[in-house]
């Protein structure tokens, strides 16, 4: 699959799809318009918006994996994993209170997140390759806001706008790779004190390593890879919850405490 | 619903359950049963059992997930008994016994100490339990394509199939938040389902203690030794001859259970 978009249609959806999260407003999908552009079009707009940010000064802090989970694939009707960059004003704090103002129609999801300390190149990477080159494995919950009106949207439009990055909160208790069997710990969401959501970490891909593995796979197709040093965020264990502003959201890990915020 | 009619009704289920046949829901041939009534029935089904040489070796409690209570449309869990002949060890292979089989993961928690509601909390359920297991357990219905509401499962000994449990894999619950625990069930090799143990009226523990509280009212009385299933963590999953599947358990183990 090749990019079939000129460089400057390229350029043109990038600054149309970043627009949206900047002012905070909703689109339509971009595909709506581009019927026939591809993932790797897709992919190449993602990179332009991560340029775009890059040359304005923000600084890129992780990666993330989105629509890893069976669940969050039904709930979307996608089939297939997509990828996105988190910046440095993606990050909230454990136990915050969030501006909900900032966000379009924000939800979240419960994730493990690993950070890396050897370099992650090429293809057909194991999970044990990826829990050897883990420097700690950490809870995190993210904020996904879509761009696109109703979060409805196809796998291409999703690429192209980050796959809806915006937000993420890292839990206070890390853990070693070897510590836990991260496919069948558990995960629990609770909303204003009522469980809302749960699982366990096989919900994504069996296991949320080989989410890692599946990124490092996904950027070999642009000769890029996941350096020593990189957080990156699994994908949601649970489907996504809508949030409303005064809601209280509160996940609790087996074996690693909590991650708990409000959005005010 | 007087006392005849409630013993028809129990002698009924459990020759189905023989006969490996179903019969109408009750609910629709007796439309005004309440489940006061329905729990005499499923008393009556279980003597029926009794009287056949099994032993009544544990109780459960089901309709504990927001799934199931939506399904059936009642948000109060309901009770069964658990006997000897409904028992099976890990990987043990389970031939034609059932009627429409479906597989639900759980924890099974084995008791030291009597536990008799009322009054029974969270705190004498863990002291009582001397280890957690990894569980299956195979409900059935008696009732034609499980068309049943409350009354006609509680009839029914809450669907009660069998039950397959990995000693192996047992642990001390003091070793676990059981809570947060999580599940995973495969089957034929590949995920299906994720769960953790808050999907059972927000913990096993409750569960347990909700099952001790009401039984005991009832004058019945979770006794030291007792396997007591505590609900599924995942959704229901219909099995045939052929399927295996495997539950496991964060922190605890697998348990087995092959369909032949």
């Amino acid at each position: 699959m090749s990019i079939t978009l000129d460089q400057a249609t390229i350029a043109s959806l990038a600054e149309h799809v970043e627009n949206a999260e900047l002012e905070c407003r909703e689109i339509l999908k971009i595909t709506d318009d581009y019927p026939n552009m591809t993932f790797a079009d897709a992919t190449a707009i993602q990179w332009e918006i991560r340029r775009r940010k890059l040359e304005r000064g923000n600084k890129l802090v992780g990666l993330k994996m989105g629509l890893t989970s069976w669940a969050k694939m039904s709930q979307m009707g996608v089939e297939k994993p997509c990828y996105g960059f988190l910046m440095d004003y993606f990050s909230e704090a454990d136990g915050a209170a969030i501006e909900w103002d900032q966000y379009i129609h924000p939800k979240v999801e419960a994730e493990i997140a690993f950070v890396t300390n050897k370099d992650l190149r090429g293809r057909n990477i194991t999970v044990e390759e990826v829990l050897d080159a883990t420097e700690l494995v950490v809870p995190a919950v993210e904020i996904i806001d879509s761009r696109y009106k109703d979060f409805k949207f196809d796998l291409t439009s999703v690429m192209a706008d980050n796959s809806s990055s915006r937000g993420f909160v890292v839990g206070s208790h890390a853990a070693a790779s070897g510590d836990f069997d991260w496919s069948t710990l558990g995960v629990v969401m609770e909303k204003n004190g009522k469980i809302v959501e749960l699982g366990a970490g096989a919900a994504v891909l069996d296991h949320p390593a080989a989410s890692v593995a599946m990124l490092a796979d996904m950027l070999a197709d642009v000769d890029e890879y996941i350096p020593a040093g990189t957080f990156v965020m699994t994908g949601g264990i649970t489907a996504a919850v809508l949030v409303e502003k005064g809601d209280c959201i509160n996940v609790r890990y087996q074996g690693l405490g909590n991650v708990g915020f409000s959005f005010v | 619903m007087e006392t005849q009619l409630i013993h028809q009704l129990g002698d009924e289920l459990y020759k189905a359950m023989v006969a490996r046949t179903t019969i109408a829901p009750l609910t629709t041939t007796h439309p005004d049963i309440t489940i006061e009534d329905a729990y005499q029935i499923s008393l009556r089904m279980l003597e029926n059992r009794l009287a056949a040489g099994e032993k009544v070796i544990g109780k459960k409690i089901g309709v504990t997930s927001k799934a199931v209570m939506n399904m059936l449309n009642v948000h109060q869990p309901d009770f069964g008994f658990m006997t000897n002949a409904m028992r099976y060890d890990d990987e043990m292979p389970i031939s034609r016994t059932l009627i429409q089989p479906r597989a639900e993961g759980e924890l099974a928690f084995v008791l030291k100490k009597d536990l008799r509601g009322p009054g029974i909390t969270n705190a004498d359920v863990l002291a009582a339990t001397e280890a957690v297991l990894p569980c299956f357990e195979v409900v059935d219905s008696r009732i034609e394509n499980w068309q049943i509401k409350i009354q006609d499962t509680v009839s029914d000994n809450a669907s009660c199939g069998l039950f397959t449990v990995n000693e192996a894999a047992a642990i001390d619950p003091r070793k676990l938040d059981l809570a947060t625990v999580g599940m995973v069930v495969e089957k034929n090799g590949k995920v299906i389902s994720t769960g953790a143990g808050a999907a059972a009226l927000g913990s096993p523990v409750n569960c347990v203690a909700w099952l001790a509280n009401t039984l005991g009212q009832f004058g019945i009385t979770l006794n030291a030794g007792d396997i007591i299933l505590s609900g599924s963590l995942v959704p229901l999953e219909p099995v045939q001859a052929g399927d295996v599947m495997t539950v496991k358990v964060a922190g605890v183990g697998n348990c087995t259970i092959q369909f032949t």
